[in-house]
Order: structure tokens, then C-alpha cells, then sequence
């Protein structure tokens, strides 16, 4: 069995008395796409937080890419190659869509203590701006911008900019939040298509895109983890039946 | 400069042509028209022009609202006059050495300050503001709250800073210098985070920019161009006192970047011109009407800033049409 590139053990985050992450223990291998799914207030954001370094645990330890990065700040974390998407769309808004994944692509070209050259004529971020946005399918929408984007067009042009750095971790916070069903099937085609390339951890709401999607899915609920398994463990457990998934949709689907 | 060319073609880009000769050939229209004090009102709009520029850098392009920026005028003015009162006349030692302790002194508060966000920032910046004000008017060697007569630098043999003229075509100069870093800062890498950041600085960080980093070095470029402001200041006065740095002038400075556009590369010298222009001439109209009114001009300027606030956001600058960058 290959090393994790992203385990945590028992991390534990507390806001008064909230026991928002509860002893979480849970790991992501390369290239694997492994879902975090439970109900609204499970505390699935607040531990993506803890992943990234916007929040820091109580307790427990966080390993990326062979290293402990629990102390690590969020900005290094991404240096190592961990990117994220927001829930809440976050692109910069004034921005062009171009602009905002050749930002993407500068925060990984060294230093940006560049005082006088045009960045926006810097074909060395340029180019790969151009690219990262016809992948996602956004080329003519370069000079748009971002906030004159439709609401699916800045969810794909948020996976634009975290692909930019080339990561080998992605955090996908419910990435097809707010998408229409065509929308939604896309980006569920595109994420596909980069499983075995980048490992993802995937946030959704959608149980269709994560059973279509995920190598093993984690089951969050009330700051724990209650199950992790293959979608067809997940399916089967009982305590996830019971809690989350419904006996509706577990026999719909296994029938 | 095929692009300063095609933008010369613009209404926005003539205009800011005719306004940059006019200032250049100041003295000249002044000693043609004998009108000597119109020379030291344009002295004064082109350094307060400098330190709003330099204030734009991280007010307009960052999103830090800093409420202490005159207190890099004091700086560069102390430090200018602090070395002449012990006869170190030479600006070669006076410039530099009021440059770095801006710098230095912008890079100790940043650290500081930049750890806050919003209404804390203008706080924590005016706290320090004023910490520097009631320090100067300590300074009881140098004339503590009365301030005290200096004598102006001296670049022998380059330049006499006593000549009207000459002063003010260094100051030009330095504005014409400023100007340009302005417009390269903008759009450079560093520029483009600082404005990232100023958009959504968690999305910056998310991105991998350390964002407390650029801003902090953004922090002390606008104070060392500040503290520049400063020593042409105390220059041009050839006098030092606490006032020079009292919260009312970091208001009167946010005041000039505001109404002549933030973020904008010519808006804060637009607003030098608006706010020197209306303060001098509002207290002889209103004298107009009544003799004594033009005391109280300032009960006519605050209801044109609120005019610009409602109704043009962008400042002057967004006068002329919207600018695309």
C-alpha cells in the first residue's frame, strides 16, 4: 500500500463548547479522489480549514507530502503543493479571468518582490495562464471580467486557479455548489478526468457526483468521522444509513 | 511610449498632458504674471502631491486605510531638521538619512499595524500617529510645540534650495519620478498582489502569496516616499513643527487621495490641485458673500466631499471616463 500524501491524526478543534472536529483520522493517497460527505454543521469546513492552515487544531497532527505541516501557515502549505477551492466562490473580482490564473501561476514563479516590469506582458505567466483556462473551458472568457462570469464559469475558473500551481493535493470545497445539472455534470467530467493525476479531497452535497466519483468516502457527523470506506462499504454501513445517507437512497441505489 | 503616446489621445491623457506642462513651466507663468505666492501654493500642491501618491500605494492600490500618514511628513522633516540644527547642512546625509528613518520607522509600525484589518488598521495607524506628534512637540531641543526655524539643505555647488524656482522644479522633478514608480508599482508582480490582496486577501493567501509580506514592504515604500514629502516639506517652510504631522493632515491626506480617485495613477495629484485650489479660493468667494464667512470655508468643502462620495466614487479621475486597467 503506497504512504498517504495527506493523513491527519486525531485533530481535534474545539470553538467553546463545540466539539467541531472530534479525533478525526483520515487520509488521502495519491491521486485517489476521496470524499468528505455528511449533513450541513458536520463540521466538514472547519476541518478543510484545519487542512489548509486557516484554522489551527487544538490538537492531533496533520502530514503532507511526508512532512508535519500542523504549524505550518496556510500560504507555505500551498508552496508544498496543496490547493484549495473555496465553498463560497473567491475569485478576485475586479480582475480579468486571465489575470486571475496568471496571479495563480506567479504564486508559484518564485518571489513577487518585482517592482517595475509589467506583469500583465510576462509571457512566462501568461502562457500557462492561457492554458489552465482552456482546460476548464474558459479561453473566451480570458478578458472577461471575473465578476462578469456566470456563477459555474467562476467555479471552473476557481479550478483554473488552483490547478495553476500544479498541485498534487486538491481540497475541493462543494465545487458544484449552485451549478445547474449541466454544469454540474461537467465539472464532474473534468474532475474525473484528473483522477490518478492529483489526489482530491472532495466536499459535496451532491450524493450522485460523489458515488460517480470517489475511490473511498469518509462520513462526517457531528465533528466525527463514523465510517470510511469504498462507496459500496459506505452504502452498506449501517450507521450511515442511520444517520445520513437515508434508506431511500441506499436501496435506490442498489437496486 | 507608444502607449503613453496613444493614451495622449485619450480626453483623460490630454488633460493630464496639459496639466503636467503647466506644472512644469510653473515659474516661468508665475514671474510672467508676477504672481510670486501662486509659486508657493504650486510648491506645496506638488510635495502634498508626492505623500498622497505615496499614501495611494497602500490606501488606494491595498485597501489599508491608514490613518497616520503624516507622520512620515514628520519624520523626513525631523530628520532633516534634527541634522541642520547640529550643523549637518549637507542634503547628501540630511535626504537619505530622513528617507531610511521613514522606512525604517513605517517598517517597525507595519509590522505592527498590518496585523489588524479594517477599523483596528485606521486605529492603530492614528494611535501611531500621534504617539510621533506628541513625541515632536516633546522635543523641547527643537523647539517642542513651536517648532523651529531651519536652515534648508545644501547640494553645494548643484543647486540652491532658496531659489523659489529651483526648489520647485526639484519638487517637480521628484513628483515626475514618483509618478513614474507609480505606474510601473501598479501593474508589476508586486502590484498585482498588492491589489489581489486588497480584492480578497484570503484567496491570495489560498493562492500561496504571503500576503503580511507584500503588504509590510508595501507599507514601507509608501512610508519612504512619505518621509521624502516630509524633507521637501520642511524645506520648503524651512521650518519644522509637530503640526506638520497632526491628525487633521492624514485626514487632509485621505481627504486629497479620495477625491482625486483612489487606486488611480494621477487621482491623488488631481486631488492636490482640487483641495489647495478650493481652500484657497472658497474663504475669498464666501467673502463674497458676507466678510467673515470665508473663515468657516470648510462648512462648503465637507459638502462637496460628500457630493464626491455619492456621486463620483472613483474620484476626479472617474470624471473623465472610465479607465481601463
Amino acid at each position: 500500500m503506497t504512504e498517504p500524501l495527506l493523513s491527519t491524526d486525531r485533530l481535534i478543534k474545539r470553538f467553546g463548547g463545540l466539539l467541531a472536529t472530534d479525533a478525526v483520522s483520515i487520509d488521502v493517497r495519491p491521486g485517489e479522489i476521496h470524499a468528505l460527505i455528511g449533513p450541513n454543521g458536520a463540521g466538514k469546513t472547519t476541518l478543510v480549514s484545519q487542512l489548509t492552515g486557516n484554522l489551527r487544531p487544538d490538537s492531533g497532527t496533520i502530514h503532507f507530502a511526508g512532512r508535519d505541516v500542523t504549524h505550518l501557515p496556510a500560504h507555505a502549505r500551498v508552496r508544498l503543493g496543496l490547493a484549495r477551492s473555496f465553498q463560497i466562490t473567491a475569485v478576485l473580482r475586479e480582475f480579468t479571468a486571465l489575470d486571475n490564473v496568471a496571479l495563480a501561476v506567479q504564486a508559484h514563479a518564485g518571489h513577487s518582490f518585482r517592482f517595475l516590469a509589467d506583469a500583465r506582458r510576462d509571457e512566462s505567466l501568461r502562457r500557462p495562464a492561457r492554458q489552465g483556462l482552456a482546460a476548464v473551458g474558459l479561453a473566451a472568457r480570458a478578458d472577461m471580467a471575473a465578476a462578469a462570469l456566470s456563477h459555474g464559469e467562476q467555479r471552473q475558473l476557481e479550478i483554473a486557479m488552483a490547478l495553476a500551481g500544479d498541485p498534487c493535493l486538491l481540497l475541493l470545497d462543494e465545487p458544484m455548489a449552485g451549478m445547474g445539472a449541466e454544469e454540474s455534470q461537467r465539472m464532474i467530467g473534468f474532475l474525473r478526468a484528473l483522477r490518478g493525476k492529483r489526489a482530491m479531497l472532495l466536499i459535496e452535497h451532491d450524493m450522485d457526483a460523489v458515488f460517480q466519483l470517489a475511490d473511498r468516502i469518509t462520513v462526517l457527523v457531528y465533528g466525527r468521522a463514523i465510517a470510511s470506506g469504498t462507496p459500496e462499504e459506505i452504502r452498506a454501513n449501517p450507521d450511515v444509513r442511520q444517520a445520513y445517507l437515508g434508506d431511500d437512497f441506499t436501496s435506490a441505489k442498489n437496486s | 511610449m507608444s502607449s503613453l503616446l496613444a493614451s495622449l489621445r485619450t480626453p483623460r491623457g490630454l488633460l493630464t498632458a496639459v496639466l503636467l506642462l503647466a506644472l512644469a513651466i510653473l515659474p516661468l507663468l508665475t514671474q510672467a504674471f508676477d504672481q510670486r505666492y501662486l509659486l508657493s501654493i504650486g510648491t506645496r500642491i506638488v510635495i502634498w502631491a508626492i505623500a498622497a501618491i505615496s499614501l495611494n500605494m497602500i490606501l488606494g492600490y491595498g485597501g489599508l486605510v491608514s490613518f497616520g500618514h503624516a507622520m512620515f511628513f514628520g519624520i523626513g522633516g525631523y530628520a532633516v531638521g534634527i541634522l541642520a540644527h547640529h550643523g549637518m547642512a549637507s542634503g547628501w546625509i540630511q535626504w537619505p538619512a530622513g528617507i531610511a528613518a521613514a522606512a525604517l520607522w513605517a517598517a517597525l509600525i507595519g509590522a505592527l499595524s498590518l496585523r489588524t484589518r479594517g477599523l483596528y488598521f485606521i486605529m492603530i495607524t492614528l494611535a501611531f500617529a500621534q504617539l510621533v506628534y506628541y513625541l515632536g512637540a516633546g522635543l523641547e531641543a527643537y523647539g517642542g510645540d513651536d517648532g523651529l526655524n531651519i536652515s534648508r539643505s545644501r547640494f553645494a555647488g548643484l543647486l540652491d534650495l532658496r531659489d523659489k524656482a529651483s526648489f520647485y522644479w526639484l519638487c517637480f522633478a521628484l513628483l515626475c519620478g514618483t509618478l513614474w514608480f507609480c505606474s510601473r508599482f501598479a501593474h508589476s508582480r508586486f502590484g498585482l498582489v498588492i491589489r489581489g490582496a486588497k480584492s480578497n486577501d484570503l484567496r491570495m493567501t489560498a493562492l500561496g502569496f504571503p500576503v503580511f509580506r507584500y503588504r509590510l514592504a508595501a507599507f514601507i515604500l509608501s512610508g519612504a516616499f512619505g518621509g521624502l514629502a516630509g524633507i521637501l516639506l520642511a524645506n520648503e517652510g524651512a521650518y519644522i513643527s509637530p503640526a506638520m504631522m497632526s491628525w487633521v493632515k492624514s485626514g487632509d491626506l485621505i481627504v486629497i487621495v479620495v477625491l482625486g480617485g483612489m487606486g488611480t495613477l494621477f487621482g491623488p495629484l488631481y486631488g492636490a490641485i482640487a483641495f489647495f485650489a478650493l481652500e484657497e479660493s472658497l474663504p475669498p468667494l464666501l467673502d463674497l458673500g458676507r466678510r467673515g464667512w470665508g473663515e468657516y470655508w470648510q462648512i462648503a468643502f465637507g459638502p462637496m466631499l460628500v457630493l464626491v462620495a455619492l456621486y463620483a466614487r472613483g474620484g476626479i479621475d472617474s470624471l473623465f471616463g472610465r479607465r481601463h486597467d
